[in-house]
């Protein structure tokens, strides 16, 4: 078991404890750069910025309440080549999981990367941070929601709560993560407990120096809770979704706000894709073929393939799905995405006994076959 | 105007009795088309619904081309090709059992029956063989009436 050490937190509130342990991590002569969501302009969301100057770290705010995107893919751009130094990335664990199918496809490796995973207590929605943040300072706004004691306080505030997929999510540990950091059931005064579950981790911490502390037993009870809670949310979120979507009418009803404005698949980290078929020739449609299909029905919606745009998204990558809500904050309908595509990923994972970012040894379901499998599809002989 | 045009279209929209279902059979170039060829010189009785899609290998079928069927006006999707270990490209037929397994995984959630995508395996001298699966296959969806997305307007 890995060595847990504290990140210092007294007198500085644990926003500064970060921004001081990132500054350690710049300052060791293995790391070129550290990603980290950052605060850049007044009333804008933290975005993920890449920092090789300590001095620059001031507005890092790792445990906003905000995830304006999954980091997966920039951490993929980052690394998919040699930068020729290693970077440390503080992310989410949605988004280790979705960067290691990423690794898996070949769109981002582990080689020069350093992960560094936060406990994750949720986010609001972009648009419900915005309306929070108001013109609030930032890294105020953090540590209001932050409270004393890591997910002890309610995370809705002003009428606003996290996004439903976090409140559904039962991944609150970064689990693939080099170095994780706590902050589930611990005391803000008392500092973090970060501890390294990877070898180049372990060196890294240990170069650091920092003081040694006992494990956390109110983390793990803190963190049962939480995932019990969200488990169960979870859980009544899927039996909504299939009652209503149980028909492909009940399917297309659900997506009755869709325009194919595609933003979903764009925030999407695992339609991984470098080009969708969607925005290709194969759906540049003649004229003539439309009104076949019109004349087929009598009419039709346009643009069309709405109910076949999500069943081919499904097909590619709901077994990948980490569900990180990204589509439903991107939705600009408000569709519940993360919703229909959780639930439906639930049932494709659990088809091929797969679970997204569990491991880098297990292949994707659709890159690999078996002589002697799924019999009850066509029989084995 | 709307009903005229769906009876001149496709006449066995409504179902019940009298019901004739369309199923698109993807099938491959080397093993199951041979089939469908020797099954039809050799006279063996079928009936008239399917329409054979011949494909190089049954691992070329793009999980979008049955999407695309089944909600385009098809009761049911047919895919066949070589069996286990005689695939012409080595392995396509078993990569074509995980599509059609996650494709079955997905379409089941939204209601489709499972018997209206099914995955065989049918050799080149199977004619009989063919014959026989393309016949259950049909009474089969017969029995299931039409397919959801033909009665829906908005897709």
């Amino acid at each position: 078991m890995a060595t847990t050490a504290r990140i210092e937190t007294k007198d500085r509130g644990p926003v500064v404890g970060m921004q001081e342990f990132l500054a350690q991590l710049l300052a060791d002569e293995e790391i070129g750069a550290v990603l980290v969501p950052m605060h850049l302009q007044q009333g804008g969301t933290p975005m993920p910025t890449l920092v090789t100057d300590p001095a620059e770290l001031a507005q890092a705010d790792p445990l906003a309440p905000a995830f304006p995107l999954n980091g997966a893919r920039m951490v993929g751009r980052l690394t998919h080549g040699r930068p020729g130094e290693k970077i440390a990335a503080v992310m989410r664990p949605c988004e280790v999981r979705a960067f290691i199918e990423l690794v898996k496809l070949n769109q981002g490796s582990m080689d020069e990367l350093v992960i560094i995973g936060v406990d994750c207590l949720g986010a609001y929605k972009n648009s419900d941070y915005f309306a929070l943040l108001g013109e609030d300072d930032p890294i105020q706004t953090t540590l209001a929601f932050l409270g004393k004691t890591g997910g002890t306080k309610a995370t809705a505030r002003n009428g606003y709560d996290i996004a439903r997929a976090c409140r559904v999510c039962e991944f609150p540990v970064a689990e693939g993560a080099d170095i994780q950091v706590g902050l589930f059931g611990v005391n803000f005064d008392d500092g973090l407990p970060v501890a390294a579950y990877s070898v180049r981790g372990e060196a890294l911490l240990s170069r650091l120096g920092l003081a040694e502390m006992e494990p956390l037993a109110s983390r793990e009870q803190a963190l049962r809770e939480a995932v019990a809670t969200r488990t169960a949310l979870r859980d009544a979120v899927f039996k909504e979704v299939s009652a209503k979507t149980g028909s492909l009418k009940g399917l297309s009803q659900h997506l009755a706000g869709c325009v194919n404005c595609y933003n979903c698949r764009t925030a999407c980290p695992v339609c991984y894709c470098k080009e969708c078929v969607f925005l290709t020739d194969v759906f540049d449609h003649k004229p003539w073929q439309y009104m076949s299909w019109a004349k087929q029905r009598g009419m039709l919606k346009l643009p069309s393939d709405t109910v076949f745009f999500h069943l081919t998204r499904m097909a590619h990558m709901s077994t990948a799905c980490v569900g990180c809500g990204q589509c439903s904050n991107a939705c600009p309908n408000g569709i519940e995405v993360m919703e229909l595509f959780r639930t439906v990923a639930a049932k494709t994972q659990a088809g091929f006994d797969y679970e997204p970012g569990r491991s880098l040894d297990e292949p994707p379901p659709l890159s690999v076959f078996h002589k002697n499998e799924f019999p009850e599809v066509a029989p084995v002989e | 105007m709307e009903t005229q045009v769906l009876e001149h279209e496709a006449p066995q929209v409504t179902g019940g009795v009298g019901f004739e279902p369309t199923i698109v059979a993807f099938v491959c170039n080397w093993c199951t088309y041979t089939a469908a060829d020797l099954a039809g010189t050799s006279r063996m009785i079928q009936q008239p619904n399917l329409r054979l899609i011949r494909m190089m290998c049954t691992g070329m079928v793009d999980p979008k081309y049955i999407l695309k069927t089944l909600l385009s006006g098809a009761d049911g999707v047919l895919v066949s090709g070589c069996h286990p270990g005689d695939c012409h490209y080595i392995n396509g037929n078993y990569k074509a059992r995980r599509r059609v397994k996650l494709l079955g995984d997905i379409l089941t959630q939204f209601g489709v029956d499972p018997r209206r995508l099914k995955l065989t395996w049918v050799g080149a001298s199977e004619g009989n063989e063919f014959a026989e699966t393309v016949n259950t296959m049909i009474d089969d969806i017969r029995a299931l009436g039409p397919m959801e997305a033909r009665s829906l307007k908005v897709l």
